[in-house]
């Protein structure tokens, strides 16, 4: 479908355009962080606790010491003193949150397997390695608690200090009397619980640290694979108590976050506080086994969601309650990934009434936080799956009781029965079109028909209708959600003498193609080429002022920074164009590079030639400070709410229990697009992510808190073989809350996908009487629903 | 010991530890950092180069087991003309985002269309089972191999 909205007049934006970002990866010319020549830096590895709980009674390096190329070893005791403060969480969602001290290294007790109580310092990366297996820590195991509500009970309360497993209680819940009497008059009342197993991020570049010191000038340079060198910075000096001004962060290329580099690690500040004691470069990179446990994982929720609706289907209410796993500790953001989702139960439908609790407890596992989505794929999945539950009991089809419940389009801005305002939406025509991409009613004969001669490889359809929010965040919504810091972005645009721009973001990219979309974005509008635009980012020491990439927030907000410092700009180089041209700012027409006098076409100044004045100053206006450059930090007055529908088709193999994906549309609406190219391919990974999470993605523990799934030939990342092309299609709304109309839509691929799929295994199912899989929906796990169901044997 | 190998056309040498694997012989010994780590497990194919023009996962092998080989790492395939054509075709086709796993896929992709005349979709989505990408759902790089295959 064509965009008629776009703000966008140079014929740049909106259009697919290649990477620049492409040729260095390609050719093995980009850094990452373990590519980095560091000549004298010594490495670390990480003693970590194979015990899920344990007491460290001693710890005993006299053989570690003696390998050949270790320099030290310390304990969680011996650094205790380095530290200004445990492990920052910037999220204490309620005032009376339990937050454990969580320090860089254990100290007295490990709290899941995978918790560092000592660290190897050696003159290579293989001699750290050698010295771990030299230190003897001796452990008392005690039981671990791995399962969210025998945490909940207290039964074993695993931080003496907290008194509790509660981490806190939270509530939305705005009109009690109101949700009550939904209930009590509904017609349809249905209750689902669902569970959210964990799952480990995987991005395909481990995490690694490198910290450069400056001994005589106290200068200190943190190298990280982090996607947030501008709040690590802030959270990095505070942890240490070194001087911020003296800090340096620098996010190289990075290979993948998916949230698991929002953070702020123990390994990142054990670095500095060695380099620091040793005067010399400190670095670690991460192992593959250690990123399944030392890093955080994501979802970990069970969900009970209830559903009030009258006779028609037509919802009246929605309740939603959650028990959430924060893992051992809170991590930076871990206690605000389930408000993320906590206004997004009820989806896109147009309810009266809402209520939402959540109960976050610990658990002896490895610490959770923002897995991409982050929240909102967990309350997708719950309405979703819902959702089609109501359509059973009403007797409509999945897209019926989706098509009854849509918020109507003319109730945009709308007010949402969880407080937040929707900006723009118009969700039916995504249905329609997800229809005819997968044929629907084709298929649906096809289904009837395969049930009808008995098959064995039953079909099954699942629709999955989102919207999310994202764009985080207008600052003052955060700030009434107790979250530690604002939710702006800043940009710079620097129009250099020979008339090539220079562009500071301080959103942080790691494969979101920032270079090539900001490098578009300015192109267009001051009507250059976007090869001479240059897009600088992801060092603090380049780009101080930042709160980096998460949460589909780079363009909204970042991206309307950027729109916003280049209409500065251009508004300066107004000023010294009219001077130039001795006529007034508001008779000059701006458009492909060149002020115009309007009705004298003749008298006209190109960019260049005011860049050009703007660098000599050799006459300018009066008081007009030399040189063109602007910057702007913006802080949205809302979230953007992208919205479309996914359906999958799945054919399930009765006999063995085996899913195959044969089909899968995806009708998104991101509001205006910079390069639809992009936008594709975010999608495309963000489906098979979230895919992933349906079919095959588990972090698999045992009652004793061990991971079984620890390593990549364990735990199922998909390979291409699993996988199968994807048609994607899309609608144009633009969002009225930013200049360019934009939303974002890093996160919409992989919240959308889950519970398509998993509603088209179910309704495969559903004639056996099975009405629920668990996630992930493996072979095993799909034959014994079946076998549960009574089904074939 | 002393581990000799032509990389991408030049002889190189260096003192190694015997334990020491190809990848890290490649990474930190030679310099070449274009070949990635992704895993411990052989899992991954992040560190997929030409090991006598055939796909090798260069973590599974010891440097000491190419002695005397002829090896290509990615800073290999680009020529002062320019992108090799596999890297060519992932670039048109977008089949990169945060190219962590690019190098290793590319080398498998080259030595898949080497290997096998009439590729077509599914033969590339097997052919490349053992190189695992978290960012691009894999549907572009289908299509890029595709694409330079013809
Ligand atoms: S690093 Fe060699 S296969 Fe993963
Ligand atoms: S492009 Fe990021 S892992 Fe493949």
């Amino acid at each position: 479908m064509t965009d008629t909205m776009s703000p966008f007049a140079g014929g740049i934006v909106g259009t697919p355009r290649l990477r620049k970002e492409d040729p260095p990866l390609l050719t093995g010319e980009s850094k990452f962080i373990d590519d980095l020549q560091l000549p004298g830096a010594l490495w670390i590895s990480l003693v970590r606790s194979p015990h899920a709980h344990a007491r460290i009674d001693a710890i005993d390096a006299s053989a570690a010491l003696a390998v050949d190329g270790v320099v030290a070893v310390y304990t969680g005791a011996d650094l205790e003193g380095d530290w200004a403060g445990p492990l920052p969480c910037a999220w204490p969602v309620t005032d009376d949150m339990k937050n454990p001290a969580h320090l860089p290294l254990a100290v007295g007790k490990a709290n899941f397997a995978g918790d560092a109580v000592a660290v190897v310092v050696a003159t290579s990366r293989y001699a750290a390695a050698d010295g771990v297996e030299g230190v003897v820590v001796d452990y008392e195991p005690l039981e671990a608690v791995v399962d969210v509500r025998d945490a909940a009970s207290d039964r074993l309360v695993i931080h003496e200090d907290c008194g509790t497993n509660v981490a806190y209680d939270w509530e939305l819940t705005p009109d009690p009397d109101g949700v009550a009497a939904a209930f009590q008059d509904a017609v349809h009342h249905v209750t689902e619980t669902y569970v959210h197993q964990r799952l480990i991020p995987a991005p395909m570049e481990t995490r690694g640290v490198a910290v450069v010191p400056a001994p005589h000038n106290g200068d200190m340079t943190l190298y990280s694979s982090t996607q947030i060198p501008h709040v690590l910075k802030v959270m990095a000096s505070l942890t240490l108590g070194v001087p911020e001004q003296k800090l340096r962060v620098v996010a190289p290329s990075v290979g993948g976050g998916f949230g698991c580099k929002l953070n702020v690690y123990a390994e990142e500040l054990v670095c500095m506080t060695l380099a620091n004691r040793h005067g010399v470069p400190v670095r670690w990179t991460e192992t593959r086994t250690e990123a399944s446990t030392a890093t955080i994982q994501g979802r970990a929720q069970r969900q009970t969601i209830e559903l009030a609706a009258d006779a028609d289907g037509k919802l009246t209410g929605v309740r939603a309650t959650l028990l959430a796993d924060m893992g051992a500790y809170l991590q930076l953001v871990g206690p605000g990934v389930p408000l993320l989702g906590a206004f997004l139960y009820h989806g896109l439908y147009d309810v009266p009434v809402y209520s939402f609790t959540c109960r976050s407890v610990f658990t002896n596992l490895t610490p959770t936080d923002a897995y991409r989505g982050a929240g909102r794929p967990e309350a997708t999945y719950a309405i979703e799956r819902a959702m089609d539950s109501l359509a059973v009991a009403v007797g409509v089809g999945q897209d019926e009781i989706r098509s009854r419940n849509f918020i109507p389009t003319e109730k945009f801005p709308y007010d949402s029965p969880a407080g937040l305002i929707f900006d723009s939406g118009n969700y039916q025509p995504t249905l329609d079109r997800a229809k005819e991409l997968v044929d629907w009613d084709g298929r649906r004969a096809e289904q009837a028909e395969r049930r009808a001669t008995g098959s064995t490889m039953h079909l099954g359809l699942g629709i999955s209708s989102y919207v999310e929010m994202c764009g985080l965040a207008p600052s003052r919504t955060l700030a009434a959600l107790n979250y530690g810091a604002g939710g702006w972005e800043s940009a710079t645009v620097r129009i250099l003498p020979t008339c090539k721009v220079q562009v500071v973001t301080g959103a942080t990219p790691h494969g979101q193609g920032h270079e090539t979309s900001w490098s578009m974005i300015v192109a267009d509008r001051l009507g250059v080429d976007p090869d001479d635009v240059e897009v600088l980012h992801s060092d603090t020491a380049i780009s101080p002022l930042g709160m980096d990439t998460y949460g589909s927030r780079s363009l909204s907000v970042g991206g309307t920074a950027l729109w916003m410092a280049t209409d500065k700009v251009v508004e300066k180089a107004r000023a010294i164009a009219a001077h130039m041209l001795e006529a007034s700012a508001e008779d000059l027409e701006f458009a492909g590079g060149t002020f115009t006098v309007k009705g004298s076409p003749d008298k006209e100044v190109p960019l260049a030639g005011v860049a050009f004045g703007a660098f000599t100053a050799h006459d300018l206006p009066d008081g007009m400070e030399p040189n063109l450059e602007a910057q702007v930090t913006w802080d949205p007055g809302n979230f953007v709410f992208p919205f479309g529908t996914h359906i999958a088709v799945v054919e399930v193999d009765e006999e063995t229990g085996a899913v195959e994906l044969v089909d899968y549309a995806a009708v998104d609406d991101c509001g205006n697009q910079i390069n639809p190219m992009i936008v594709e391919g975010q999608l495309h990974g963000g489906i098979v992510q979230g895919v992933a999470q349906a079919l095959w993605e588990e972090a698999i523990y045992d009652a004793d808190g061990q991971l079984r799934s620890a390593n990549l030939a364990d735990y199922l990342v998909p390979s291409a073989a699993e996988c199968i092309d994807m048609k994607l299609d899309h609608t144009v709304t633009p969002s009225p809350t930013n200049p360019m109309g934009v939303k974002g839509i890093g996160e919409a691929g992989t919240i959308a996908s889950t519970p398509a799929v998993m509603n088209a295994v179910v309704d495969a199912l559903r004639p056996m009487g099975i009405t629920d899989v668990r996630m992930p929906a493996s072979p095993m796990t799909v034959r014994r629903a079946i076998e549960a169901a009574g089904g074939a044997s | 010991m002393e581990v000799s190998v032509t990389v991408n056309g030049t002889g190189r040498s260096a003192d190694v530890e015997p334990r020491t694997l190809l990848v890290h012989y490649l990474r930190d010994d030679l310099g070449l950092t274009g070949t990635n780590i992704g895993c411990d497990t052989s899992s991954c194919g992040a560190c997929t180069v030409l090991v006598d023009g055939r796909s090798a996962k260069s973590c599974t092998l010891l440097a000491a087991q190419v002695d005397g080989a002829e090896v290509t790492t990615i800073e290999g395939l680009a020529t002062a003309d320019g992108l090799h054509p596999m890297q060519q075709a992932f670039h048109e086709c977008h089949a990169l985002q945060c190219g962590y796993c690019t190098p290793g896929m590319v080398m498998a992709a080259v030595s898949l269309v080497d290997e096998y005349d009439d590729l077509d979709a599914a033969g590339v989505r097997v052919g490349l089972e053992g190189n695992l990408c978290r960012c691009t759902g894999y549907q572009n790089i289908v299509r890029a191999v595709l694409a330079a295959s013809e």
